[in-house]
C-alpha cells in the first residue's frame, strides 16, 4: 500500500444549540488542532449549522471493532427492561 | 467635490478592493492545495464578493443623487461589470497575480489586516450605512485575518523551502503596501465628515500588527523598497486588464444575459 502522504484526519463534532451534545459530522485533513478547527469552520459550518465545533486527532479514538459485536451488543437484546419505556414522558420534554 | 461625491468615490475604493480579490480568489477555485483550503479560499472570495455587492448597491442608489448623473445612477452589477480599467479604484495589492500559495496568502494576510483595520474604524461612521455594513463585514475579516496568519507562522516558521518562498513573496508584494494608505481630495473630506477612516491611524495599527506577526513567523519586514502608488487615479498595474477581460467577458458579450 502506498504510504499516506496527507496531513492527520481529524473527526469533526458540531454543537447546533446550546444544552445539546456534540453531533458528530464528518472528518477533514489539517497539520494541527487550530488549523483542523478553521478547516472545520469552512467545511462544516458554511451553512449555519452550529455555534460551537469540536475536532479530535481520529487515532486518538479507540473504537469498538465488529468482531467485538457479539459480547458488546448483543448481550443487551432481551433486557428490554432497560429501556426507560415503562415510564410516562411529561410533555413539552424536549431532546430525549 | 460634494461631499456625495467623495462619499461615490470613497465607496468604489472600498468595493473595488473586495471585488477585485474576490476575483484574484476564484481564480484558485478548485486549485487549492488540499480540499479544505479550496473551500476556504473560495469562502474568502463569496465573503469579499458580498461586500463589494452591498458596497456597490448603496454607491449606485448614492450616484442616483449626483448632479451630473440626472437622477440615474447604476446598477452594482453595471459598476461591477461595465466600469473599464482606469474607472476601477481598487488597491494595487488586490489585483497582484496568484504566483505559489506564498504569495496568495501574503497578499491576502496584507490585505486581510489592512481590511481589518479600516473596516474597525468605519463601524464609527458618521454614515449609517457605512456603518452598519462594517460591523457586519468585520465579523468575517476577523476570521479572513486569522485564516491568514495562522497560515503566515506555519509556512514561514516551516521548512527551509517555505520559509524562503514566504520571504520572497512578502520581498515582492511589499512595495504595494504604500498604496493601501494612498489619500486624495476625496479621503480628505470623508475623514473631515467623520465618514471615512483615518488611514494614518489605520496604518499605525497595520505596520505594529504585520511586524509583530512577521517576526513570530521568522520572516523579515523588507526595508527600502520603492512603493507603488496611482490606484487613486486610476492608475493599475498591468494584471488588472486582463483580469477584468476575463471577469467582464460574459455581461459585456452578451448583455441581456441573467443568472
Amino acid at each position: 500500500m502506498e504510504k499516506d502522504t496527507q496531513w492527520p484526519l481529524w473527526e469533526v463534532f458540531i454543537q447546533a444549540n446550546p444544552g445539546i451534545p456534540h453531533k458528530h459530522v464528518g472528518s477533514l485533513h489539517a497539520a494541527d488542532e487550530e488549523m483542523a478547527l478553521q478547516n472545520a469552520r469552512d467545511v462544516y459550518s458554511r451553512r449555519n449549522e452550529g455555534i460551537s465545533i469540536w475536532v479530535v486527532e481520529a487515532k486518538f479514538i479507540k473504537a469498538s471493532s465488529p468482531e467485538d459485536i457479539g459480547s458488546f451488543f448483543e448481550p443487551a437484546n432481551d433486557k428490554v427492561y432497560r429501556h426507560p419505556t415503562f415510564y410516562k414522558v411529561p410533555d413539552g420534554v424536549k431532546y430525549l | 467635490m460634494t461631499k456625495d461625491q467623495a462619499l461615490f468615490n470613497y465607496l468604489l475604493r472600498l468595493a473595488d478592493s473586495s471585488l477585485i480579490l474576490s476575483q484574484r480568489l476564484a481564480e484558485c477555485c478548485g486549485h487549492g492545495p488540499i480540499l479544505e483550503e479550496d473551500i476556504a479560499l473560495t469562502n474568502i472570495s463569496l465573503d469579499l464578493l458580498g461586500h463589494a455587492t452591498s458596497v456597490l448597491t448603496y454607491a449606485g442608489k448614492l450616484e442616483a443623487g449626483l448632479p451630473e448623473r440626472n437622477g440615474k445612477g447604476r446598477s452594482e452589477d453595471e459598476l461591477a461589470f461595465l466600469r473599464s480599467e482606469r474607472e476601477f479604484r481598487n488597491v494595487l495589492l488586490a489585483e497582484q497575480p496568484n504566483g505559489d500559495f506564498a504569495c496568495i496568502l501574503t497578499r491576502q494576510f496584507l490585505f486581510d489586516c489592512w481590511q481589518f483595520y479600516l473596516y474597525e474604524s468605519l463601524q464609527k461612521s458618521k454614515d449609517e450605512t457605512l456603518a452598519a455594513l462594517s460591523a457586519k463585514f468585520s465579523k468575517e475579516i476577523t476570521y479572513h485575518l486569522r485564516h491568514s496568519s495562522e497560515w503566515m507562522l506555519r509556512l514561514g516558521d516551516g521548512t527551509l523551502e517555505s520559509h524562503e518562498r514566504m520571504q520572497n513573496a512578502m520581498n515582492e508584494l511589499w512595495m504595494f503596501t504604500g498604496d493601501l494608505f494612498g489619500t486624495d481630495e476625496a479621503d480628505a473630506l470623508m475623514l473631515r465628515s467623520g465618514i471615512g477612516a483615518d488611514l494614518t491611524q489605520v496604518k499605525v495599527k497595520w505596520e505594529k500588527h504585520v511586524a509583530e506577526l512577521l517576526s513570530k513567523a521568522t520572516l523579515m519586514v523588507p526595508s527600502g523598497i520603492f512603493m507603488q502608488s496611482g490606484s487613486l487615479q486610476g492608475k493599475h498595474t498591468e494584471h488588472l486588464g486582463f483580469m477584468l477581460a476575463e471577469m467582464q467577458y460574459l455581461p459585456r458579450t452578451y448583455t441581456d444575459s441573467k443568472w
